[in-house]
């Protein structure tokens, strides 16, 4: 299958060519809020605090009379950059427990495995809320605590589709000709299972994105850095939410829902595109 | 089905002590050590520090230190709480009983309605009744928990009259149970239907697909030539065979289930072992997160264990094997 056709292919599912627009337009956010945004994400104006929507301020002001629609432009970029990242330290974690189990076996994958059910049984926002109280509050904490939990799931993907190439004529072939295990994994193995990871990959920042926002919103993480869980966790603090200020929580968790809904819908989509045999192999993980 | 039990609850023992072992590494040896912090207190007395020295064994060698934990552990020893200046076990026990008044209530419902709506999306595929279930599904998988509970806080604050925050409302006596248990019902409302909502989606989707899927199968074809009614065809066999996937991956989300009530209980200050949690965070207290990370870790590996048999009892190969 060309690159050309998976991409025509791609484009033919509904679900795909919406789930990319969402996708394209959220990152054109991230990379161009200075450009785009009608006030500084700090620029506080003193006169203005919790003001209704305004022609002024679009998205009206928050409790120290900052512009919500600057904050929600700028806080894309640590929502975004916190689901990249994590589900980065994700697969590449996932990726390589899954072909080490999968292709090694025996005493190996069965250790391996039961650490993976392991982290898949365990509620893993409250031990990111748990470890993140205890190492500290910084973004690269956070990054990394999401996606030290985010593997399992990747490595099961790749551990099932390691043990049917293992078995390929190709791989023994390429035994038989004396190629090592490093040779095989990097070469027969792994270009061939990388298909699956990246549909997983995209339901995987998916769920960073979410537990990133629930995590800041219980106050655990840098409050500091503006995200759109940061910007729910001071509407809620302040009382904005039972003084009914509806433009200060509404707008966020839209935006959490829609970058959810984005990236799933093109995880979903590039399962069916790459992967026509495998239906609905997908386990939800929400918070 | 004796053997399958005896091997599920061994894993269940096994899951169990790597949650031990996990909790000892995060407690004990990660930076910032939150044992040596209990000596920081200033509200413990010399003679408190030197029991409680003694009784963490902290001059002892590692691997010692561990046995002494497991031993606590199992004796219902899980240390003092900072904050309450009581035994943990003493302050967990009425969050964990509160939590429960909440989690039960919200899955048993959210199975329910997930599973129905499941069936009735996957017999009607591809119609726009099917459009509706799963685009609404796939919408309440993506909604922030706590976020669909500030929503309702605020509607309900607009409405008026529903109780947002609490258990119980606070500076009233109450005279009679029934008035009692009506309050407690009122303040239920929102967080029973939040934790609800959000645990649905999951699992329609899931029955969805398990339905489809039996829908291919040969016999459902044969039954159907044969005259049966499409709709005793799909109560006594496609509905039953669905269940049993669905079952299973029920069973892996409980974990989900609990993380999203740990955000419900805190949204609306439910007094759970999820606000505990939350409140222990701020205000430093160690030895209860410690404990409330431990009985959160045990409930799912029990609810796993509970699934497991239900599994077991669904399905006639593992329970006439």
């Amino acid at each position: 299958m060309s690159a050309h056709s998976t991409l025509r292919r791609y484009l033919g599912n509904r679900k795909g060519s919406l789930g990319l627009a969402i996708l394209v337009v959220l990152v054109f956010m991230a990379v161009l809020a200075p450009v785009i945004s009608p006030y500084k994400a700090t620029q506080i104006d003193p006169t203005a605090i919790l003001q209704p929507p305004s022609p002024k301020h679009l998205l009206g002001t928050n409790e120290v009379g900052e512009d919500i629609l600057s904050l929600i432009i700028w806080g894309s970029r640590i929502s975004l950059l916190v689901g990249f990242l994590a589900t980065f330290v994700a697969v590449l974690v996932g990726t390589a427990v899954g072909v080490v189990a999968g292709y090694i076996g025996g005493f190996t994958d069965e250790a391996l495995m039961r650490i993976t059910d392991f982290f898949l049984v365990i509620p893993a926002v409250v031990l990111a809320i748990v470890v993140a109280a205890l190492l500290g509050n910084t973004l690269l904490n956070v990054i990394l605590i999401i996606g030290l939990l985010s593997w399992p799931s990747t490595a099961r993907v790749v551990r099932s589709a390691t043990l049917v190439y293992k078995q390929m004529p190709f791989v023994e072939a390429s035994k038989c000709a004396g190629a090592g295990t490093a040779y095989i994994l990097r070469r027969h193995i792994l270009p061939n299972v990388l298909p699956l990871v990246y549909a997983n990959t995209s339901l995987t920042i998916a769920n960073s994105i979410f537990t990133q926002a629930a995590l800041v919103f219980l106050g655990v993480g840098d409050i500091n850095d503006i995200s759109w869980g940061q910007i729910l966790h001071f509407a809620y603090a302040s009382g904005a939410i039972t003084a009914g200020d509806y433009w200060y929580a509404i707008p966020p968790g839209l935006m959490i829902v829609v970058a959810v809904l984005g990236f799933a819908l093109t995880g979903y989509a590039l399962d069916e595109v790459l992967n026509p045999k495998l239906k609905a192999g997908v386990v939800f993980e929400s918070a | 089905m004796g053997r399958y039990i005896a091997k599920r609850a061994l894993t269940s023992i096994i899951t169990f002590f790597a949650v031990l072992v996990l909790t000892f590494i995060l407690f004990r040896l990660l930076p910032g050590n939150p044992v040596l912090l209990l000596f920081r207190n200033p509200q413990l007395t010399q003679q408190q520090i030197a029991q409680l020295s003694a009784q963490f064994g902290l001059n002892r060698p590692l691997y010692e230190q561990f046995i002494l934990f497991i031993v606590n552990v199992f004796r219902g020893n899980l240390g003092l709480s900072f904050y309450y200046r009581a035994p943990v076990t003493q302050v967990l026990f009425p969050a964990l009983l509160n939590s429960i008044i909440l989690i039960l209530p919200s899955t048993i419902l959210a199975i329910l309605i997930g599973v129905g709506l499941g069936v009735i999306s996957g017999w009607k595929r591809n119609t726009l009744t099917d459009m509706a279930v799963l685009s609404s599904s796939l919408v309440l998988y993506a909604i922030p928990t706590f976020w669909l509970g500030i929503l309702l806080i605020m509607l309900a604050v607009r409405i008026g009259g529903i109780p947002v925050s609490g258990m119980l409302s606070i500076g009233v006596s109450f005279t009679s149970p029934t008035q009692y248990l009506g309050n407690l019902l009122r303040h239920l409302l929102l967080p029973m239907i939040t934790l609800t909502l959000v645990t649905l989606g999951q699992f329609s989707i899931i029955m969805r697909t398990s339905v489809i899927n039996e829908l291919t199968e040969d016999y459902v074809v044969a039954a159907y030539a044969k005259g049966m009614s499409e709709s005793r065809l799909i109560r006594k066999h496609v509905v039953p065979n669905a269940l049993l996937p669905t079952v299973s991956i029920i069973a892996i989300s409980i974990g989900t289930v609990v993380a999203g009530a740990v955000l419900t209980e805190t949204v609306f200050s439910w007094p759970g072992v999820g606000t505990l949690i939350y409140d222990s965070i701020a205000r430093r207290d160690y030895p209860v997160l410690q404990g409330a990370f431990l009985i959160v870790a045990l409930s799912v590996i029990i609810s796993n264990f509970i699934a497991d048999l239900v599994y077991a009892y669904l399905d006639p190969r593992v329970k006439y094997s």
